[in-house]
């Protein structure tokens, strides 16, 4: 059944006329109310020129530590730590390959970019790109020096944490949000109860249960070191807030797909992996974006249970007492990484909304 | 036996009773092993450890505490830090958070693109790091108390810690608030009531007219009652400050962090709440010629408050749960006195049965109130 109509002119979408643009003088001087919002501003501007003053004006950019008495921000200290705050611990002599890691995890998530090459090649291709990274990281085959994850540092730690946590979460988020929303009473209880439990605590206190609990938990002989008992701790709990992303996206499904799908005799998991899944996750991107933001975000937390992630590593750079105290630049240093990624990946999901709204409203 | 196979019924029953099976195995194996392993580092269980004395120091805690005190007491004074941090910084965070959410809808160009950049810029930047980086300022670029930075009258920043003045209540002083808050309602209904339907420059002529007054009575009462309400100003004595309010450097960095954070996220669900009415209730209640400020609170607002309340209790409950990275900066909350005690006692699991049962029954009530909340405004469609 195909409704056949033909599109005249007359029906096109009218836009609606333009709103006239106010010259700007009006709109900051107009009315009380906007001249007193404008002193307002100018106020707040004038507030933070010390802080510019502060971070440009008398800022010192080269030069040793000799060289940042006085006030000022003190930037020639970062170069100078930058391979500290970047790798941490990690080996000078090995460190061509932590930057490979890094280089290869930002050409794995820019080839991933384009919803057309999302398929099951892709994820295969990133399993055996993640393996490389581990092998690249710890070494002890291939001839290549043996590092222990206590010598992993810095941005590769921080990065490897995130896709690690955020690749391992998605099957088990998809499980969990199958189980809450599946039919079988004994499934969806446990799904229930991981999900709101996990919810309920906070990521440091699940932290903290990783780091201290985990270790009662298993036999003896089983020795997961710190770095794996962390990403367990990422993992469960960025599993819990997918679920939910997810569950939304099952529940905005009509359920027409899955009655036709059943009537067709289709077997439960290929609906769900052909039918049911492609079209909740497309349905959910933007919230499944903000979820990995957070998770980003998130990965900073580990510096609580003693992981030498790139925030550690900075604030054990700062500590340095040939440094007149410089902290405040060391964090801000770290603070503009993390935002160029994580603003980055809000652009992107904005892109990539567009593109949906294009297809559904086109 | 066939049919059995392709019945639907009994394959989810076999598939059920293999699930829960699975899990009874696991937790009987975790069960086993955390047995062992107990046993093995002679770690003694059970929660008679709560009422034995902490013997470890609190820096500082809103409700009294000493190191001969139980650890059971620890923890209640670590939850009150957490509900104490939590009110304040939720408090704050909606005051800011509603100034941000309005000034990115303003018209006014200057003020919404600085709006903007706020909340960019603070969204995308993890909260720890914001904390730490405040921290590093109150502790390093504050100078010592003697050049102390002096932002307001009464207010000193310094190295060690932000200085206020502090509110002394005298005799009378209970009566006196009593009163002036009583008069301080008469006096607003005063000045709306007389300029009803006036316009806006009229409306707040007359109002502040009003409040004038109130200020002048307040003043007079106060001097009748001998000031029983004063402030006592922090005074340079020596090395440090004398007297007055203080906040420690991490509660000072906590709390900032905390706010201006949340704030961010608040100002964007006020935002959302906002442009998610209609177009069409500005437009008929333009039409049917109210007034901007009525169309804000009569209209809009009641309807963008049934949006807006959901995201915001969530965010309420995150907040809570944030206040634990205050571990980062030692500002002695609910995790680091759990933190603290595992490291006194041994006694991980009984301790962190605490910590979940706490933060689970936060999450849980604060849902079973949105739940309440949402029946009651949800939209009747009839």
């Amino acid at each position: 059944m195909t409704d056949i109509t033909f599109k005249t002119a007359a029906d096109a979408p009218r836009k609606p006329p333009r709103a006239k643009r106010k010259p700007l003088l009006k709109l900051l001087f107009g009315d009380l109310l906007s001249a007193f919002l404008t002193v307002l501003a100018v106020l707040i501007i004038l507030g933070l020129i010390p802080a510019f003053n502060w971070a440009v004006l008398d800022a010192h950019w080269v030069g040793g530590p000799a060289a940042c008495q006085g006030g000022g921000a003190c930037w020639s200290f970062i170069g100078a730590k930058a391979r500290l705050i970047l790798f941490g611990l990690y080996p000078p002599q090995a460190q061509w390959r932590a930057t490979i890691v890094i280089v290869l995890i930002v050409a794995m998530v820019l080839v991933s970019l384009s919803p057309k090459l999302w398929n099951a090649r892709l994820s295969l291709v990133w399993a055996a790109a993640i393996a490389a990274m581990l092998v690249l990281m710890g070494g002890g085959v291939l001839g290549l020096d043996d590092v222990p994850t206590s010598k992993w540092g810095g941005l590769p730690v921080t990065l490897l944490l995130a896709v690690l946590s955020l690749g391992l979460a998605f099957p088990l988020a998809v499980l969990l949000a199958l189980g809450r929303r599946g039919k079988l009473p004994v499934a969806r209880a446990i799904s229930i109860f991981v999900i709101e439990l996990v919810r309920g605590l906070p990521l440091v206190g699940l932290l903290f249960v990783a780091a201290i609990l985990l270790p009662l938990l298993l036999p003896p002989e089983w020795t997961v070191d710190k770095l794996g008992r962390t990403l367990a701790a990422l993992t469960i709990f960025a599993a819990a807030y997918l679920a939910e992303v997810i569950r939304g996206g099952l529940q905005g499904l009509d359920d027409g797909q899955i009655e036709a799908a059943e009537a067709l005799g289709i077997p439960y998991w290929k609906m769900i992996w052909h039918i049911v899944l492609p079209q909740a996750i497309q349905n959910v991107i933007p919230p499944l974006t903000n979820t990995a933001i957070v998770m980003i975000k998130n990965t900073s937390l580990v510096l609580i249970v003693g992981v030498f992630d790139m925030l550690s590593a900075a604030r054990s750079a700062s500590t340095d007492p040939a440094w007149p105290a410089p902290s405040t630049e060391a964090y801000l240093f770290v603070a503009a990484i993390y935002f160029i990624i994580c603003f980055s990946i809000s652009i992107y999901s904005r892109h990539l909304e567009r593109g949906v709204a294009a297809r559904t409203h086109g | 036996m066939l049919s059995l196979w392709y019945s639907q019924r009994a394959r989810s029953w076999a598939m059920q009773i293999a699930l829960l099976g699975g899990l009874v195995l696991f937790v009987w194996w975790l069960a086993g092993n955390t047995h062992e392993n107990l046993t093995e580092r002679g770690i003694r269980t059970g929660f008679d450890y709560l009422w034995r004395p902490a013997r470890f120091p609190i820096s500082e805690s809103i409700v009294r505490y000493d190191a001969s005190d139980s650890f059971f007491w620890a923890y209640v004074v670590g939850l009150a830090n957490t509900l104490w941090l939590s009110f304040l910084s939720i408090l704050f965070a909606t005051l800011l958070g509603l100034v941000v959410g309005l000034s990115r809808r303003s018209a006014h160009p200057l003020l919404s693109r600085f709006a903007g950049t706020y909340v960019t810029v603070l969204r995308n930047v993890p909260l720890i790091v914001q904390l730490l980086f405040w921290y590093a300022i109150a502790t390093s670029l504050f100078p010592v108390p003697r050049e102390a930075l002096n932002p307001l009258p009464g207010v000193f920043l310094s190295i060690r810690g932000v200085y206020a003045p502090a509110l002394t209540l005298g005799p009378g002083a209970s009566m006196l608030l009593i009163v002036a808050a009583f008069l301080f309602v008469v006096a607003l209904a005063a000045g709306f009531k007389l300029s009803a339907g006036k316009r806006l420059p009229a409306k707040a002529a007359s109002v502040g007219l009003f409040v004038c007054l109130w200020v002048a009575v307040v003043v007079w009462l106060s001097g009748r009652l001998g000031h029983p309400i004063g402030l006592e100003a922090p005074a340079l004595k020596g090395l440090n400050f004398r007297g007055g309010m203080v906040l420690s450097p991490e509660f000072a960095a906590i709390i900032t962090g905390l706010t201006i954070y949340t704030s961010a996220f608040i100002g964007e669900i006020i935002r959302g709440g906002i442009d998610a009415v209609e177009k069409g209730q500005w437009e008929g209640a333009r039409a049917l010629g109210l007034s901007e400020h009525h169309i804000m609170f009569r209209i809009i607002l009641p309807q963008a408050l049934r949006i807006i309340v959901p995201p915001m209790t969530s965010q309420y409950l995150s907040t809570v749960k944030n206040t634990t990275l205050a571990v980062a900066v030692g500002y002695p909350e609910l995790g680091l006195v759990v933190n603290t005690v595992i490291n006194q006692t041994g006694q991980a699991i009984e301790s962190i049965l605490i910590m979940l049962a706490v933060f689970l029954s936060i999450s849980l009530s604060v849902s079973a109130f949105m739940n309440w909340y949402n029946a009651r405004v949800a939209l009747v469609v009839r």
